[in-house]
């Protein structure tokens, strides 16, 4: 016999994440999901994105890996609330998981929430976590060329931060290719380049992230 | 390692209907995979070799429909097929294009007896 399914395979993480999507909502909490290889620089962008931000919006950190503590470590010491999600080899961060960790936070007295997914260029794009925007972060030593090896990470980020930008005298990195791969993939996704170390073209991408939070700050006021 | 989390949910989906309908083998099951995922085939069907064993899907055979991607056209309406690189109106050259499909991940249908 023949049986019909016509189901999504994600159906249990898409309908997580809408439950995710509509507790940041009443909330009136900004949620971005940052993703890159490791090493590309995801908690140092964090850190200056904290250190741009921090006087204007109540932040806190989930932080995904695979094993250990330390990113959260690094964050806390700085006085932000800051939860780690060990995925336990799983590469990627899943609704479920987000819904757990949000259980840890007083999502009512923040403003901004900052995803650290694990590190990787491949599954992340697949599942929604609820978030407000994916964002992702090449760096410059990844080299030019990862928008045609990792496409669906370019199309889904609703913006591309590019990281290591001090390092660019040292790598053969081609701006000029980059931006139009990347443009043809997804044309209304800007490009930041930035030095997350050095706090160099930090201002650019915070002052975009605040337009994307007080636009939700606005319309959970308006509820 | 991706390709297994997606395997599970398709498994266990089609697992689930046939118990529903009281089935007790499944020799086929179909899949409907978007062009613009990010699964590769040979992985998918790595994964379903290896996580079928000892379920009622043991000798199913795993039918992957490749789903291309298409989208219409914002300014002017104009429906297209497109790669990944070029979501680009061939009518009018406008970008603000509409994806209409090529994202699926859907478990579409099982033969159960
Ligand atoms: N030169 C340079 N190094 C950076 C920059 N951002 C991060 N790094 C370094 O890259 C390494 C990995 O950074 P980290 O933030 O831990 O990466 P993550 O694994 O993506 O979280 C660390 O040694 C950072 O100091 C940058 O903008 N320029
Ligand atoms: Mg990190
Ligand atoms: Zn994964
Ligand atoms: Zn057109």
């Amino acid at each position: 016999m023949r049986i019909d399914i016509a189901k999504d395979v994600l159906e249990h993480n898409d309908a997580l994440a809408e439950e995710n999507r509509r507790v940041f909502a009443d909330a009136g909490v900004f949620v971005v999901d940052l993703m890159a290889s490791p090493g590309a620089g995801k908690t140092t962008t964090i850190l200056a994105t904290i250190a741009a931000l921090r006087d204007r919006y109540r932040i806190a950190v989930i932080e995904g890996d695979v094993a250990s503590r330390v990113d959260a470590e690094k964050i806390a010491a700085h006085g932000i609330p800051a939860v780690q999600i060990n995925t336990g080899g799983a590469c990627h961060l899943e609704s479920a998981m987000i819904r757990r960790a949000v259980e840890q936070l007083d999502l009512g007295s923040l403003d901004l929430v900052i995803v650290e997914n694990v590190g990787n260029l491949v599954c992340p794009t697949e599942f929604d976590l609820g978030e407000h925007a994916k964002v992702m972060i090449l760096s410059v030593p990844e080299g030019h060329d990862k928008p045609y090896k990792y496409p669906g990470i370019f199309e889904i980020s609703e913006a591309v931060i590019l990281n290591k930008y001090d390092t660019l005298p040292v790598f053969d990195f081609d701006e000029a290719e980059f931006r139009s791969v990347v443009g043809r993939l997804n044309p209304r996704a800007p490009i930041f380049p930035m030095s997350a170390k050095t706090g160099e073209g930090v201002a650019a991408w915070a002052d975009w992230l605040s337009a994307r939070i007080d636009a939700v700050k606005g319309g959970a006021h308006d509820a | 390692m991706h390709e297994m989390g997606i395997c599970d949910g398709i498994l266990s989906s089609a697992l689930r209907a046939a118990e529903d309908a009281g089935a007790r083998r499944i020799t086929r099951i179909e899949v409907s995979i978007g062009e613009l995922t990010e699964v590769v085939d040979e992985a998918l069907r790595f994964a379903f070799e290896t996580l079928r064993r000892g379920t009622m899907a043991d000798q199913a055979e795993l039918v992957v429909n490749l789903v291309q991607a298409r989208s219409e056209c914002a300014d002017c309406g104009a429906a297209f097929r497109h790669d990944r690189f070029d979501p680009k109106c061939p009518e009018c050259g406008s970008y603000v294009v509409r994806l209409t499909q090529g994202k699926e991940l859907r478990i579409d249908a099982i033969d159960a007896e």
